[in-house]
């Protein structure tokens, strides 16, 4: 489940409030709330197109987590998602990788 | 670049809704659903899209990304792609249809191409087409459809069809979940691309598929079609919610003290998984992955790895422990019966696409995941599209039509004892999600699971009108009830097993029913046999 906005990174471009499919942020004066975060899907999309990397999905599902920002910070996670699939300048040579059909028929 | 001029037509409301005129609306905003939109507009209709979430992001396939039925169009290999899967589908599918769904699915993914999908490259210089990724793909559609002047609304789930005196299919309204208001959409024609039924079971992507395109087509009386064929279950680590079954194929699996369990596998072995889930843990490693194909699957599904590398586990050499989430008819390939080649269903004026529509004619039996949904999602859409435009356009200029709204429950107060959408969604994961009802059936668990659902629907279309801000939910809740008395319906008036549909009481295919089981109803629900295509051409030929 969505666990953190990173209020330091966050730019308030509500972008997250809209590309989310749940419908599970608010937008608010400053930067956007996690208002229903029962209703997240744990489906990592919002973190794919936050411009700032400033969100973290946990991939538990079925429950909470609580994530301390702080420690997120000093790992490779915030981004990390968006970085895999070639949605950052630095990464763009990955979006044509897939290499399924070397997977496929196994 | 060609420019469509004809847009949809907002006009002016009463306070605290808008309102549009079009040609064609699209409920829906996935593969199919955005196929069907750029197909409709490139015929020049005026069309309205509507997505409960946000088109580009939302539904199962933006999340998961597709294997893609891609087959050169060669004969050989189109005929070896059709016969692949016919036994499994338990000879269900049509061989014309899958023709088409090949030929069609070429198509598209050249057009998708030549709008820049990139798609990868191999050591030979050929472009690779047979698979997708989620969040690219529809990235892509989202823009084509806006580039195709379609209107799209997002976070705005339909909640009821207008009809209009004849019983056509008039347009839609819903809500607009971030503007607290309503919408209606007057239109002539609806294509209902609104995906499967999962159940809220948190299978990738899919928590906003809860069948209610099904809910508003049935409520003007349009009819289903291989229902039984709604249970597939999907491996899943324990904790998360990442459904991706193909990389299982180079696991292991194992009980709690470390013996593996005979028969499991992703492929043809996951009914020993679910048997053995019953008796306790089941755990997974992807031992079997050498260095190669390990870099192979970093490289295809980066999203895969997102709950291992978010807990230290390393998937290759830990065990972890693994669930089977239900799909319903996500991955299952019952849906909305259609009845000609343009995917129209039965209703004058509603057409369905995607996993909204029955996949039975390419998949027969036996899950369209993998490869077959996406090729169906794209196909249907295409025809969709181009089948409710040119139904908009013979029905010619707007005459001025009296509509009514065809909601029934959850929309009209009655009992003065309220509609409660938590709990009757409760009730009815409690019926669907548990393997020994709905993964191995049998005909006594089944009457009695039918019997709860059944009292649970009057119940619940006796109950008062939800309020305002229940109303989305409640007929989420309705419609998985709604959904799972079809299938249950369904899977009784199946009495063999075959494809995904196994009956503990009749373990074997019966080639008398080879045929397709029809329902539909709401406070009665029905079903019929309806005969396979190869029989009724036979009986012609007598
Ligand atoms: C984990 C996973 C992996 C899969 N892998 C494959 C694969 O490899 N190959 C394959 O062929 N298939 C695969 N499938 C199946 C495939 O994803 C679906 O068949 C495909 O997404 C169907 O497209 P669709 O447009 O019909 O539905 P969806 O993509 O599910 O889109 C439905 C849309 O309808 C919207 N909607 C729902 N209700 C309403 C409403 N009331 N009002 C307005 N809008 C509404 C939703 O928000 C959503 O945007 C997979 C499915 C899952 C869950
Ligand atoms: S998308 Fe990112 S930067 Fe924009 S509001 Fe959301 S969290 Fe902040
Ligand atoms: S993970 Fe998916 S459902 Fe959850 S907040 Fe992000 S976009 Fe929304």
């Amino acid at each position: 489940m969505i666990e953190v906005i990173d209020a330091e990174r966050c730019t308030s471009c509500d972008i997250c409030v809209n590309v989310c499919p749940t419908n599970v942020f608010d937008k608010t004066e400053g930067i956007p709330v996690i208002a229903r975060q029962g209703d997240c899907q744990t489906c990592f999309l919002c973190e794919l197109y936050c411009p700032e990397d400033a969100l973290y999905v946990s991939p538990y599902a079925e429950e909470p987590r609580p994530t301390d920002v702080v420690a997120l910070r000093q790992t490779a996670a915030l981004g990390s998602y968006r970085r895999a699939v070639g949605w950052t300048d630095e990464t763009r040579d990955l979006r044509g990788i897939d290499r399924s059909y070397l997977l496929f028929g196994h | 670049m060609t420019v469509h001029e004809r847009r949809a037509e907002q006009r002016t409301a009463p306070g605290g809704s808008v309102e549009f005129d079009a040609d064609v609306l699209v409920i829906g905003g996935g593969p199919a659903g955005t196929w069907a939109a750029v197909s409709a507009a490139e015929r020049g209709a005026r069309v309205v899209l509507a997505d409960k979430g946000f088109c580009g992001t939302s539904g199962a396939t933006a999340a998961a990304g597709t294997g893609v039925w891609y087959v050169d169009p060669k004969p050989a290999l189109r005929e070896a792609a059709m016969a692949n899967r016919e036994k499994m589908g338990g000879h269900l599918q049509d061989r014309r249809w899958m023709a088409r769904v090949l030929d069609q699915t070429y198509e598209d993914s050249n057009r998708l191409a030549a709008w820049g999908y990139p798609y990868p490259v191999d050591d030979t210089g050929t472009s690779q087409r047979n698979s997708l990724q989620g969040p690219e793909y529809m990235r892509l559609m989202r823009k084509r459809t806006k580039q195709a002047g379609v209107t799209i609304l997002d976070h705005s789930p339909a909640l009821e069809l207008l009809v209009d005196d004849d019983g056509s299919v008039a347009g839609a309204s819903g809500v607009r979940r971030q503007k607290h208001d309503r919408w209606i959409v007057r239109a002539k024609a609806v294509v209902i691309a609104t995906g499967g039924c999962a159940f809220l079971s948190k299978t990738l992507g899919s928590n906003v598929l809860t069948g209610d395109g099904y809910l508003m087509a049935a409520e003007v009386g349009a009819e289903f079609s291989s229902m039984e064929f709604s249970n597939p279950y999907a491996i899943s680590p324990a904790f998360g919610s990442v459904t991706k079954t193909l990389f299982y194929g180079w696991a292991t699996f194992s009980y709690e003290d470390g013996s593996v369990v005979p028969g499991a596998a992703s492929k043809g072995g996951r009914s020993a998984i679910a048997r053995a889930l019953l008796q306790g843990p089941v755990y997974a490693r992807l031992d079997k992955a050498d260095d190669d194909v390990q870099r192979h699957m970093r490289a295809s599904q980066p999203n895969f790895f997102l709950p291992f590398d978010r807990t230290g586990i390393d998937p290759f050499r830990e065990r972890f422990s693994v669930t089977l989430r239900l799909e319903g008819t996500v991955r299952g390939t019952g849906g909305l019966r259609i009845v000609d080649d343009s995917c129209a269903t039965s209703v004058p004026g509603l057409y369905a696409a995607g996993d909204a529509a029955t996949r039975e004619l390419i998949c027969g039996g036996f899950t369209g995941g993998g490869s077959h949904n996406a090729a169906w999602a794209m196909s249907s859409g295409t025809w969709a599209g181009w089948g409710a435009a040119g139904y908009a356009r013979q029905l010619g200029p707007a005459r001025q039509r009296r509509l009514a709204s065809a909601g029934t429950v959850a929309f009209r107060s009655k009992a003065g004892r309220a509609f409660e959408p938590a709990t009757l969604t409760k009730a009815v994961q409690d019926e669907v999600y548990p393997y020994e009802l709905n993964y191995f059936r049998h005909a006594s668990r089944l009457e009695s699971a039918l019997e709860r659902l059944d009292a649970a629907w009057v119940d619940a279309s006796s109950a008062d009108a939800a309020s305002k801000d229940d109303l989305l939910r409640a007929r989420e809740s309705a419609a998985m009830l709604a959904t799972s008395r079809w299938m249950y319906r369904s899977a009784l008036a199946r009495n063999e097993s075959r494809g995904m549909h196994r009956r503990d009481d009749y373990p074997y295919q019966d080639d008398r029913q080879r045929h397709y089981v029809t329902s539909g109803g709401l406070d009665e629900v029905w079903t019929t046999v309806r005969p396979h295509a190869d029989a009724s051409y036979s009986e012609a030929a007598e």
